[in-house]
């Protein structure tokens, strides 16, 4: 074997131990800490398990934000056709306003209301996230909810 | 008339770009010497006619001239100057605009610097021309911004308050420096390839520091704007448009090093080649992530299917024609010289190997979620905890091996003598850890290993340029030191802040307080202010340590009543050693306010490491420029 053919040999063998042990991180890693995302419809259709971690997103109802004690908010989410209880505590985005989209974290509670570790609205008047925009077509409610 | 000048300004470039790719590639055949002067020309052309257009719209931007589209959807007569300024490249014509003007910028530094000969020079600029083609066609036919509004408003809608910053008004230009950057590697890369010129890899040397330099910076920049402005406490959240930016970086990085064995000892010759081509494919890619609108991302504010495609369609031309390229070429490129297992060689291949996977797991848990979605209609969501397993890990090796490399000589070096010269790092790397687990709490066996990595990093680095003597540093000795160094320093900075950050929230009537990580903060209620396009609910925070008055912050929220908008306006108080970060929450009752405070211990360091690292690549760029290169190096030579 010359030098050049040895180095090539070391040089592949690296690469595909490197890529073997990457894969095997990125399999173990996608089949444990990936987070799927639901409406409100997904989740009463699918029987989402309390405890699962899983992102919901939709409008935030009107009339629907109720401020409790020391940070504490409940709200609901809806894309029209379902609806499903928020509670979250903590500071929320400047963006969150009744009627607008929203996408939170957390799981489903015993009594059926989504516990929110998170709650993002990173979108502007004019931008809907994209799952929010996919759940209200999805529920026919897009140009109604949009608006 | 502004407008009508820009838009004569981006014809006449798109004329010249193709003259430019043309003469360009004619030119790189020997003895056409015609075709090389044309294609220079084309390049000194091509900047003055895209720096007029830019201008041009830079110049309706601060005047006001709500008559082109772009101005009215996107500014307003109060916002101040510098963001009718840094608003040009807020939103997406504008910003390709500049990624334009950036390209035409390399273009004429590699027609004035000439370096690698005349004939790489005229193939590098004909590849850059074709490259200014595809992105003024695309300008031009789908984000032209010099579109006429008929009639004009009174009043713009504003710009999107967050880019309000200043941050956020120099990120993108130092991102796209690094983006645009990489695309004269690539293009030397393919000269190489339609050449046949071996000596690449130095001509483009100073223009990979430079990319990599800028995208460092740029992506420091991103992460600090990330943790002032959003108001989470958080440096980085895995999010697709952060990791679009950390792929190039981390194959640039790569590709540096790569580079330095094909310059010195002919080895891994296709591979810095195939780096090259990479390192700009992903910046196409990252390009198409955060401008076709495919991702639920707070960067993704203009989107349009069309120009997803054809942005799409770029990146195949690009990564499609270069791997033909390379196959047909890269066979005739063949040959370097033999090393031993203990070896410089050894150390960068090792380098190579582990950034690469780094980078396929970043590329995995950025793509598979939108590949699922566009397949399966299943929309999922990759967080951080996919990325400390994967990411963390092979970085963490990666940083463990780094001392080695700057210490073994090329071809053959000895393991023994290396291990020897840094056992002192190892040691003080021992007693860190065992400190750290002695007197932090909570007490933590990661924290412990990072810091005991980051010392191994910082203390070796030290030694190295010790065992070369201080008293004639080399400048590329410096650059590895530096470099190297900067990575313990920012590896210390995200452990700190990750393992041990501390938070509280409470709801605060003017007088109460509550208690953080020793300190205890009095809220002193809250008063309107007024900013030139804003309002604000200021609120006051006395903070008291041991009975003592130590600050006054101030955390807003303000409302930007043109763009119907708030946006959280933290106050921060470093001491390098620690951040106490407050941001403001809503109103609840009368006077009593949601507040929200972190104490994030060292996070100041994230930032000033990635400073160190590219202070690392000027030094790098310094010798280049400057220094004779050495023709051969008894003792192990610096590395870069």
């Amino acid at each position: 074997m010359t030098p050049k053919q040895r180095r090539r040999i070391a040089f592949a063998g690296a690469l595909i131990l490197a890529s073997a042990g990457a894969a095997a991180l990125v399999l173990t890693a996608l089949k444990d800490n990936v987070l799927y995302f639901y409406s409100p419809s997904d989740v009463q259709t699918k029987h989402v398990q309390p405890g699962v971690a899983f992102r919901i997103g939709g409008l935030v109802a009107p009339h629907s934000v109720h401020h409790g004690d020391n940070a504490g908010v409940t709200f609901t989410v809806t894309d029209g056709a379902a609806a499903i209880p928020v509670s979250y505590h903590g500071v929320l985005p400047a963006l969150f306003r009744e009627g607008q989209g929203v996408v939170a974290l957390g799981a489903l509670s015993d009594t059926g209301t989504f516990a929110a570790t998170e709650v993002l609205a990173k979108h502007d008047e004019k931008y809907m996230p994209p799952e929010v925009v996919d759940a209200l077509k999805r529920s026919g409610r897009w140009k109604e909810g949009a608006q | 008339m502004t407008g009508e000048i820009g838009q004569l300004a981006l014809c006449l470039a798109l004329a010249l770009s193709f003259v430019m790719a043309v003469s360009g590639i004619a030119g790189s055949r020997s003895g056409a010497a015609s075709a090389q002067a044309v294609a220079s020309g084309a390049a000194s052309g091509l900047l003055v006619f895209i720096g007029l257009a830019f201008g041009a719209l830079t110049y309706a931007s601060i005047v006001s001239d709500f008559s082109l589209l772009n101005v009215a959807q996107n500014s307003h007569t109060l916002k101040p100057l510098i963001y009718k300024i840094s608003g040009v490249w807020g939103n997406h014509e504008g910003s390709m605009l500049l990624w334009v003007l950036v390209l035409a910028i390399y273009s004429a530094a590699i027609a004035w610097s000439r370096r690698g000969g005349e004939r790489l020079t005229s193939a590098a600029l004909g590849v850059q021309g074709i490259l200014a083609v595809a992105f003024l066609l695309f300008i031009l036919f789908t984000s032209n911004p010099f579109v006429r509004l008929d009639p004009a408003p009174f009043e713009g809608a504003g710009l999107n308050p967050l880019l309000q910053d200043f941050g956020l008004a120099v990120h993108p230009p130092m991102l796209y420096a690094g983006y645009v950057g990489l695309s004269a590697a690539f293009a030397y890369a393919a000269a190489a390839l339609i050449t046949k010129e071996r000596d690449w890899v130095r001509a483009a040397r100073p223009f990979m520091l430079t990319a990599w330099i800028a995208l460092t910076l740029g992506i420091a920049l991103g992460s600090w704007w990330a943790y002032y402005e959003l108001g989470w406490g958080g440096f980085w959240f895995w999010d697709p448009v952060e990791n679009a930016s950390l792929m190039p970086w981390l194959v640039a990085t790569a590709l540096l090093h790569s580079a330095l064995a094909t310059e010195r000892t002919g080895a891994f010759r296709s591979w810095t080649l195939l780096l090259a081509i990479a390192a700009f494919s992903l910046s196409l890619i990252g390009t198409f992530l955060v401008r076709s609108g495919v991702l639920s991302s707070v960067h993704s504010f203009a989107n349009d299917p069309e120009r997803g495609v054809f942005i799409l369609a770029m990146i195949v031309g690009a990564i499609g024609g270069a791997l033909a390229l390379f196959a047909w070429r890269a066979p005739s490129l063949e040959g370097g010289a033999s090393f031993e297992p203990a070896s410089r060689e050894t150390a960068l291949l090792l380098n190579n190997v582990f950034l690469a996977a780094a980078a396929a797991t970043v590329f995995v848990g950025t793509l598979y979620p939108l590949a699922l979605d566009a397949m399966t209609g299943t929309k999922i969501s990759v967080g951080p905890p996919y990325f400390a397993i994967t990411f963390a890990p092979i970085f963490i090796v990666l940083l463990i091996l780094v001392p080695f490399g700057p210490r073994l000589a090329w071809r053959k070096g000895d393991l023994s003598v290396s291990l020897r010269i840094l056992a002192p790092a190892l040691g003080i790397a021992l007693v860190t850890a065992v400190a750290i687990l002695a007197f932090t709490a909570p007490r933590t066996l990661v924290g412990a290993g990072a810091f005991a990595v980051a010392a191994w990093l910082i203390v070796s680095s030290f030694i190295d340029l010790r065992a070369r003597g201080f008293k004639v540093i080399q400048a590329s000795a410096l650059a590895s030191a530096l470099a190297h160094a900067g990575l313990g320093v920012t590896l210390i900075g995200v452990a700190g802040t990750t393992l041990w950050r501390t938070d509280a929230l409470e709801v605060l009537g003017p007088g109460e307080t509550m208690n953080i990580a020793g300190y205890t903060l009095r809220f002193d209620g809250v008063k309107a202010a007024h900013g030139p396009n804003y309002d604000a609910d200021r609120a006051t925070v006395t903070v008291l340590s041991g009975g003592q008055t130590i600050a006054v912050m101030h955390p807003e929220k303000r409302i930007f009543p043109a763009e119907g908008q708030d946006t959280v306006e933290t106050a921060i108080r470093t001491t390098i050693v620690s951040d106490l970060y407050l941001a403001l929450g809503d109103q609840r009752e009368k006077g009593r306010w949601i507040l929200r405070a972190y104490v994030n211990p060292l996070a100041p360091l994230i930032w000033l490491g990635a400073l160190v690292m590219a202070l690392g690549g000027v030094a790098a760029l310094w010798s280049r420029l400057r220094v004779v290169r050495p023709v051969s190096a008894a003792v192990p030579a610096p590395a870069e």
